[in-house]
């Protein structure tokens, strides 16, 4: 059967990805009963509530009774006037924080994997905070960044600069959030780079020297490139952490001021904290949705082109 | 036997909590007879205070029954806690929580034990049973005083710059803009707390309904709307306009309640739109200070019919499925009585009138009281808040009303939006109208 497939499908590449699982399937070295108590724990906490969540999302539900209404969540979820906000800013605060822990991420690699006094103690340091919880990060950010007590605008009145209304101007509530983001994360990123770079041949950097090339053109051309795994790895991870984030913005903003840091992970948690757990289901299958959409394509164009070279 | 020994563990701890006097006279035998109750709150400081002094006074009259007090959070995650525990079947054998709009939402007839025809309801006040009936059903019994949603001023600043009490919007902007010039922030704005910046708007309602008496009905039927009734349309504006005139404290967006509370006692501020039970925490907080404060209702264009907003007192419930009814009921008769009005007083002191009618407010009443007290007596001169009269309560009004303070949005844009918003709270109660 499966040599039989294989030989009828044209295809120019080679069939092993596909191949794989096929094979996989037929010479099983488990019993199937083997399977049952991981089949157990998967269909109680996992599939029944994706299933119910789908069909709830479908109703009008006040936890004591609830009314089939068909798509009328999904027309109201669309309606809702914080959604487009939220869907923006969801977009900026994931791009942003993504986008600065590829950068960050990557020169502090750099830094940290060259010959640097303390380099393993620096490493640490670095990566503190990705252990912190993140409402406690929230907590403590929220007091530094008071807009008259805080100590950052302190410090920086010290050099006479008038810091910014960190959380409470609606032009800077989501651009805070998404530094304290990547002050929190950038840890991670980095770790991935330090293990991206060091696994590079340092014979690469041996010829480049030969042929007289600067640092930064050894950077450009070598690194960078031969660092992409991790690079995709790095947007993978902080574009998802991105797209669903909710548990810093509630503990510094809550959204505000106003709607105006509103992400989508937010304005589906306070629909729910007002009782419309239809609705804010609804929503949640549409996040659902909306970041399989962006990451699934995303993480494909991804490997492919590590594939490819 | 098991089930005694099971009993008897909890009633053993419970009798040393009481002391030592009590164990004594109960005895061993008296104890094993003893039944314990639980009660759960919301974790606010003067709620926790005051169901504890209704607790002990409780269980000194009734030596047969312990209450064991549970708290909760405060907000919208609290109303999360009581839908949950109660769609479980796991609510405590009495429960604290609002009247009036989110009442409705816990599915009262589903849930909850009717009490309508029980002794002491006689003595509940007219005014607060429409909040706990649900179809032809009582349910529930006021804990505490009712308040009022209104402005609180600092009398010293008052008196310092020579202003008296407005009693229209235009007078009470003159006083601002003379305050400003004294270099004291007119008007305190805290929005931290954004619950905090909704008054201007849910103050306002007494005004809206002395203009058009009709208005609740009418909303709750969806006949009439915020942006569209121009009486009702008055709040946001006068947000919007007190916001762009510059009469709020510099740092409103980062205030919080407690901060904008000590302003205004200290005489950094002047004015506060807030709930008058903030004068039970300036009580607890700064008690020397509390005769300084005085309170006037949101002014509107007419003097002559300038109202009180009135918030009723939230409600103690008994869930159908408790194991004690007896023993809850024995609880809720005694909350609504003199002696567990008189356990609030001695806590926490009052912040309104109370609503059972035998209770009685003490000789000496903080100096805000005393000014609520004539609106309070004359039904003209005042008006429960929308969320008593209608069950149409939006909830992100908060967010609304920060940004409209703020400038971020308009008033009109501000009005139009929470009639949205409101729109989801009507279809999820299937309000016929809406749908």
């Amino acid at each position: 059967m499966t040599t039989h497939t294989t030989m009828t499908t044209p295809s120019v590449r080679p069939r092993q990805i596909t191949d794989a699982p096929r094979r996989r399937r037929g010479r099983s070295a488990y019993p199937y009963w083997f399977y049952l108590p991981a089949a157990v724990i998967y269909t109680v906490l996992f599939l029944v509530p994706t299933v119910a969540s789908f069909f709830f999302s479908f109703t009008r539900w006040s936890l004591f009774d609830f009314t089939f209404i068909g798509l009328d969540n999904f027309v109201q979820f669309f309606k809702e006037p914080a959604l487009i906000k939220g869907l923006v800013n969801t977009f900026i605060y994931g791009v942003v924080t993504s986008g600065l822990k590829v950068v960050l991420g990557m020169l502090l690699g750099v830094l940290l994997t060259s010959q640097i006094i303390a380099r393993g103690f620096l490493r640490s340091v670095l990566f503190f905070p990705v252990l912190l919880s993140s409402i406690g990060v929230g907590m403590v950010f929220t007091v530094l960044m008071d807009p008259n007590n805080g100590l950052i605008n302190d410090a920086l009145a010290l050099f006479g600069i008038d810091g910014p209304k960190w959380l409470t101007d609606p032009a800077w509530a989501l651009m805070s959030v998404a530094l304290v983001d990547v002050w929190k994360g950038v840890g991670l990123a980095t770790v991935i780079y330090i293990a991206g770079i060091v696994s590079i041949p340092a014979e690469y950097f041996e010829a480049a020297k030969v042929d007289g090339a600067s640092s930064f053109k050894s950077f450009w051309n070598i690194t960078l490139p031969l660092a992409r795994p991790a690079t995709a790895t790095v947007i993978i991870l902080s574009l998802i952490g991105g797209l669903r984030s909710f548990d810093l913005i509630w503990a510094m903003t809550k959204g505000g001021p106003g709607f105006t840091s509103d992400v989508i992970a937010s304005v589906i948690y306070k629909q729910y904290q007002a009782g419309f757990y239809g609705l804010s289901t609804a929503g949640n299958v549409v996040l659902f949705l909306i970041v399989t959409a962006i990451v699934v394509p995303l993480s494909m164009f991804l490997n492919r082109k590590e594939v490819e070279q | 036997m098991k089930s005694f020994t099971r009993r008897l563990a909890p009633a053993a701890a419970g009798a040393m909590a009481l002391g030592l006097a009590l164990t004594g006279c109960s005895g061993s035998s008296g104890n094993a007879n003893q039944t314990t109750i639980t009660w759960l709150v919301d974790n606010g400081e003067s709620t926790v205070s005051a169901a504890e002094q209704i607790v002990e006074d409780f269980q000194a009259a009734n030596p047969g029954i312990k209450v064991d007090l549970e708290t909760r959070p405060q907000g919208g995650d609290g109303d999360n806690l009581i839908k949950t525990r109660l769609s479980t079947g796991d609510m405590t054998d009495v429960f604290s929580y609002n009247t009036g709009s989110l009442f409705q939402q816990i599915s009262p007839q589903q849930n909850l034990t009717p009490i309508t025809n029980e002794p002491y309801i006689a003595k509940v006040s007219e005014t607060f049973k429409p909040t706990v009936t649900a179809g032809s059903d009582i349910y529930g019994v006021p804990v505490g005083t009712g308040f009022a949603g209104a402005v609180l001023y600092n009398k010293k600043v008052y008196e310092k710059l020579g202003l008296s009490v407005p009693k229209t919007w235009d007078q009470f902007m003159e006083n601002s803009r003379k305050i400003k010039d004294s270099g004291v922030a007119p008007i305190l704005q805290s929005y931290q707390a954004t619950w905090s910046s909704q008054l201007f708007v849910l103050g306002d309602f007494a005004n809206v309904a002395k203009a058009s008496p009709n208005f609740a009905a009418d909303y709750t039927a969806n006949k009439t709307k915020y942006s569209t009734d121009p009486a009702a349309f008055k709040g946001f504006q006068h947000q919007e306009e007190a916001a762009k005139a510059g009469l709020f404290n510099e740092d409103f967006a980062s205030t919080t309640y407690e901060e904008a509370l000590q302003k205004l006692v200290d005489g950094e501020g002047a004015q506060y739109p807030i709930l008058s039970s903030s004068l039970t925490a300036i009580q607890l907080t700064f008690p020397e200070k509390i005769n300084d404060i005085g309170l006037f209702p949101l002014p509107g264009d007419d003097a002559s019919k300038n109202a009180l907003t009135v918030w009723l007192p939230g409600g103690a419930y008994t869930p159908k499925t408790s194991k004690h009814p007896e023993e809850a009921k024995k609880l809720l008769a005694f909350i609504a009585s003199k002696a567990g009005c008189d356990a609030v007083t001695k806590a926490v002191g009052v912040s309104g009138p109370y609503l059972v009618d035998d209770c009685e407010l003490p000789a000496e009443v903080p100096a805000a009281v005393k000014d609520m007290l004539p609106y309070f007596e004359d039904p003209a001169k005042n008006s429960p808040a929308l969320e008593f009269l209608s069950p149409v309560k939006g909830p992100s009004l908060e967010q609304i009303t920060v940004e409209v303070g703020s400038g971020i949005r308009s008033a009109k844009d501000g009005a139009a939006l929470y009639d949205e918003d409101v729109t989801k709270q009507a279809k999820q109660l299937n309000l016929p109208g809406w749908n």
